[in-house]
């Protein structure tokens, strides 16, 4: 009976350096539970230099990571032009800078460690990109199980992005809600390694652990405002309705598995080149669970009834968090499973991927102008985004993968800063966050104001912004797939969604304060993340062609080990 | 030594067609840089940008090749991105070498004419977006940054309406804004479509250069219909054409006076402009089968807008209506695809912007003194101020379009044109000018002419700065009334080469000639008029 245990266990084989954006995630998230844990509170001594010590480690973990992850030490060319000496006094300036830069950020030393990870992490993924991806394209990183190619190099770097920025936005946020701690950190490195998992996964199981670990994380981060009710409404809200959905795609797994004799996507897709199947009502049955599944994850309607509850519920950064993170995972995933893996069966899936867009599309931007509380809309209008994604998904062609990656960078940047302000506006207890609190300030603070201005000009789709390009690419892909009715019907919900964004910009502009209104604070770490937000809008925005070169080389591929 | 002036001049490698762009855009963000304590150099900064653009723009205009005005002259390309073959790429020819010079002469004069009522640094900055943007449309070769700068002028010109404006500003900017953005939706998905399928048909890689794209003509007659109707709509609603105007009155009357002038003097002309230079330059048989309906709507907006401006009781929103006949006769003019017609409608375009922005600072100056608009509250403001009342009388008859007024000579070779093509729709259209005298000279007796009462008998004259402002615009009234002659020279060759195009590219269709000898022009006009329900054509098209 037990005779087949003897079975030889055949070693995947394991390229580490492909491993590294994730293992920079989830180790760093366990060195952090732990230090913390032994270290509770820093000694006085050191508290003057702890947070620059860090900035200059963090340049160092870039540096090291850049090398390992990458086939040479970082920056070779340089070190052999310019000689040694001057390689390590670089090495050192920069160590300085970052120390210099970490010091005069004010953060707290949570934040740095967590936003630290996130940027090793960053460092890793580019080192990826011009290292091995770079000189001989995808390879599969442990077996046949998790593969490393350019859209799973692009997801990467928009979590590790996205740790960075919404560790500034909740530097300040905790201590402002006294929730201070490193809890919050630590869950969101383990959600971020998670989405990791989920962007390169090569097997169904690998993929549902992937979303598990990225879910139950933030399940716990958006009820992680202890005192308010509503943030416990939400994380109990979120995680029942996400553990039914998470059922659905298992069942969804259990159907593909039983339809084709694996979970595995490349032997999946390899049995579906090979077989025509002629009773395919298994397998048909297995993409909608796992549309389902997926669907409730990037809150495409109708799955998407939880999102403006936990959205309002949940704290804001967290907000902030779920909209870039969660929803660039999912797209990842929805993209290598349909487009990839069921790229044969494209005619099946692709008229309900139709019908799920047109509805995202429209009860994300109908339902957006009914509301009165900023951070609901914005949840209706993350819908709505949502909807557009998926006009890039149903497209299923090589330019709607690339408007895919292209929309997930632009908007992760969109949301985190938008998200951000309301962050800063709704002051303590997230309690400001209805439409009158942004009323007039455009006076109280200008540069809030023109931030988030330009945020939601972004969304709206306006020129010269990344949201502009990023919904050019959406209907380009559209349109040369023939879909034109989508396009357009995208593109009217696009006006419908404006007259929100509109809404909000005459509060923030012709909206008088009240004489009560409390001072808004902005704190250094947070003007940052926002800032940089903004930057990345408006260079991607005029200058869309770098970002344009490279998701055009994220191309999702399955590919096996060796 | 002489030729090689010539040539060196000819072939300029300095971009100055991108500077006349990037210009503003430079004084924008100096306005925002400077200190906000310096409150009074807002103002003199942003018309000293605007004027340095405008001198830019006369120096062009001075260079300009008549011999060669059909042609892209001054061209500036470079790659945009480089995946989807967009190319920044601007160019100047006859047909945009007028809206280009109106434009940088009417913002200067915006910019000084009237003080910000508020916030003057953010104000300035948005107007001098504002002309970038209208500039970009005016000047892009590419249909990627033609989308772009059509789009990015809502931005300045909604928040001038929102903040700056008056009475329900918020509504009408909201509205603007959702209105024009909602035109242009649906030609992003045109502008997409023309790029993917023509590459689709012809195996190229994209491209977006509107050359290059319309000079192939690639794509299937119907699949051209429906896209040429999407470029429509959203021109329709930028000029804008019966039934989607209602947005006009609204953002106009609401509007701050620098922002009625430029919205009337040059965005409305983005939308007319557009139709020549990319709804029919892209889709010359789209263009012929859908010009009677277009002439049908022009013609309906002439009789609406008048008969509407006649029963308005605020003087702006009469202006206002005016502008939607007046913007009808260029878009019959347009249609009636001969050079009467298109360099009519060209000419009245430039036209309209002189007449009725000087009109709108009028009656924004009237605005400022007395704060009504309201035609029963005014009377009798000849007396005490007897020049303004003379230079409001010129402009008015210039709107008219009274012989010896620039007004007259667009609006006659419109209607010229539109005659040879579809007759009756002109001579309903010529209904219209009659409709405007009434309008117009009936708001001038109430408001300037009767008895003198209240506060009507203390209203100030025209200062002399006021008075340097609206000079420019009396001399160009007068100056394209009566010596047209340098302007249309530049214009015709350029829309000859257009309707050649279209003839080139359209199987049974000829231009249909106004000449003199009705004998002579019998048979063409058959031909225009009854173009739509041709069987033979009908048949060769599927």
């Amino acid at each position: 009976m037990f005779a087949q245990a003897s079975l030889p266990v055949v070693r995947p084989e394991i390229v580490w350096e492909g491993l590294a954006p994730l293992m920079i995630l989830g180790a760093g998230a366990l060195l952090i539970v732990m230090f913390r844990s032994v270290v509770k509170q820093l000694p006085v001594a050191a508290t003057g230099q702890a947070i620059p010590a860090v900035g200059a480690m963090t340049v160092v973990g870039m540096w090291a990571a850049h090398g390992l992850a990458g086939t040479e030490v970082a920056f070779a060319a340089t070190r052999s032009d310019v000689g040694d000496g001057a390689y390590y006094v670089g090495l050192a300036v920069a160590m300085g800078l970052g120390a210099v830069s970490a010091r005069s950020l004010r953060i707290g030393l949570d934040a740095a460690l967590a936003s630290a990870v996130g940027l090793v992490a960053l460092a890793a993924t580019f080192g990826l990109w011009n290292g091995r991806f770079g000189a001989s394209g995808a390879f599969g990183a442990l077996g046949d199980q998790y593969g490393i190619d350019g859209f799973a190099l692009v997801i990467t770097g928009v979590i590790a992005a996205s740790v960075v920025l919404v560790s500034f936005l909740l530097d300040d946020y905790l201590r402002r809600e006294g929730i201070d701690g490193v809890e919050m950190y630590v869950l969101m490195l383990f959600s971020a390694a998670g989405g990791v998992v989920m962007a390169g996964a090569n097997d169904l199981i690998v993929l549902f652990l992937g979303l598990e670990t990225l879910s139950i994380a933030v399940y716990v981060m958006a009820a992680m405002h202890s005192r308010r009710s509503e943030s416990q409404e939400a994380g109990l809200k979120y995680f029942v309705l996400g553990a039914f959905a998470s059922a659905f795609l298992l069942y969804g797994i259990a159907l593909v598995y039983g339809a084709t004799g694996s979970t595995n996507l490349i032997e999946i897709r390899f049995f579906l080149d090979a077989i025509v199947l002629i009773d395919n009502g298994l397998l048909m049955v297995g993409f909608a669970m796992l549309l389902v599944g997926l669907g409730f994850k990037v809150a495409a309607a109708p799955f998407h009834a939880w999102t403006p509850d936990v959205y309002q519920g949940a704290p804001t950064p967290v907000v902030a968090f779920m909209a870039s993170v969660v929803k660039a995972a999912g797209f990842a995933a929805i993209v290598r499973v349909f487009m990839v893996t069921f790229g044969d069966y494209a005619a099946d899936w692709q008229p309900a991927v139709y019908g799920l867009a047109l509805l995202t599309l429209v009860v994300g931007s109908f339902m957006a102008i009914v509301q009165r509380d900023a951070k609901r809309m914005l949840a209706y209008s993350s819908i709505s985004h949502a909807g557009f994604i998926l006009v890039g998904v149903q497209a299923a062609s090589p330019e709607g993968v690339n408007a895919v990656a292209f929309y997930a960078v632009a908007y992760t940047f969109l949301v985190i800063g938008s998200f951000g302000v309301l962050s800063l506006v709704s002051g303590q207890g997230d309690r400001s966050t209805s439409l009158d609190d942004l009323d007039g300030l455009s006076t109280r603070r200008p540069a809030l104001a023109f931030a988030l201005t330009i945020f939601l000009l972004a969304q709206a789709g306006v020129p010269l912004t990344s949201g502009f390009v990023a919904k050019f690419e959406v209907i380009g892909a559209a349109v040369e797939a023939r879909s034109y009715w989508l396009a357009l019907a995208a593109m009217v919900t696009a006006v419908v969604s404006a007259f929100l964004y509109l809404r909000i910009i005459l509060s923030i502009y012709l909206g008088q304060a009240a004489d009560d209104a409390p001072a808004i604070h902005v704190p250094r770490t947070a003007g940052v993340a926002i800032a940089i937000a903004v930057a990345v809008t408006i260079v991607f925005g005029v200058l869309p062609g770098e970002l344009d070169s490279i998701t055009r080389e994220a191309i999702p591929q399955l590919v096996a080990a060796g | 030594m002489q030729s090689l002036l010539a040539a060196s001049s000819a072939s300029v490698s300095f971009p100055v067609l991108t500077t006349i762009v990037v210009l503003p855009l430079i004084g924008a963000i100096t306005l925002l840089v400077l200190p906000k304590n310096r409150e009074g150099y807002f103002k003199e900064v942003a018309f000293l940008f605007a004027v340095a653009t405008a001198g830019i723009a006369t120096w062009v205009m001075l260079e300009f090749d008549k011999s060669s005005a059909a042609d892209m002259q001054f061209v500036d390309s470079w790659t945009w991105i480089e995946s989807l073959g967009i190319s920044w790429s601007l160019g100047l020819d006859g047909i945009s070498l007028w809206l280009v010079v109106l434009t940088v002469a009417l913002f200067p004069l915006a910019i000084i004419a009237i003080e910000a009522e508020h916030t003057p640094k953010a104000y300035y900055a948005w107007l001098l977006v504002l002309e970038a943007g209208c500039l970009g449309v005016f000047l892009a070769l590419d249909l990627f940054a033609f989308f772009v700068f059509f789009e990015i002028v809502l931005v300045p010109m909604y928040f001038l309406i929102g903040q700056w404006g008056h009475g329900e500003r918020a509504y009408a900017a909201t509205k603007f804004f959702v209105y024009t953005m909602f035109g242009s939706a649906l030609m992003l998905v045109g502008i997409l479509a023309t790029a993917f399928l023509t590459a689709a048909e012809t195996g190229n890689p994209v491209t977006f250069d509107l050359v290059t794209l319309a000079e192939t003509q690639a794509l299937a007659t119907n699949t051209a219909r429906w896209i040429f109707l999407s470029f429509a709509v959203a021109f329709a609603v930028k000029v804008p054409l019966f039934p989607v105007h209602t947005w006009l009155p609204d953002a106009h009357t609401n509007a701050p006076t620098a922002g009625s002038v430029i919205l009337a003097g040059v965005m409305l002309k983005l939308g007319t402009y557009g139709f020549l230079r990319f709804g029919i330059y892209l889709f010359p048989e789209a263009a012929v089968f859908f010009a009677p309906a277009l002439v049908a709507l022009g013609t309906i907006g002439i009789i609406y807008g008048a008969i509407a401006a006649t029963m308005q009781k605020d003087l702006k929103r009469l202006v206002a209506y005016s502008s939607v006949a007046h913007l009808g006769f260029i878009v019959i003019g347009t249609f009636a695809l001969n050079t009467e017609g298109m360099s009519g409608g060209l000419l009245q375009m430039v036209n309209h912007g002189i007449s009725t922005g000087a009109l709108f600072l009028l009656v924004g100056w009237l605005y400022d003194r007395r704060h009504t608009r309201e035609i029963a509250k005014l009377g009798g403001l000849q007396k005490p101020a007897p020049i303004f009342a003379a230079v409001f009388m010129v402009v008015m008859l210039s709107s008219i379009g009274v012989p010896g007024m620039n007004g007259f000579v667009g609006e006659f070779l419109a209607l010229l044109g539109a005659f040879a093509a579809f007759r009756w729709w002109a001579i309903v259209a010529a209904a219209g000018v009659i409709i405007a005298a009434l309008y117009l000279l009936w708001a001038y007796q109430r408001v300037f002419h009767g008895p003198v009462e209240g506060d009507n008998a203390d209203m100030a004259d025209l200062t002399w700065s006021e008075g340097a402002v609206i000079l420019p615009f009396l001399i160009a009234i007068f100056f394209m009334g009566l010596y047209p002659k340098p302007v249309l020279e530049r214009i015709e060759p350029a829309v000859d080469a257009l309707i050649s195009h279209v003839e080139a590219n359209v199987d049974d269709f000829e231009e249909p000639e106004a000449d003199v000898m009705p004998s002579v022009d019998l048979d063409h006009l058959n031909h225009g008029d009854d173009h739509g329900d041709d069987p033979d054509h009908e048949e060769e098209d599927h």
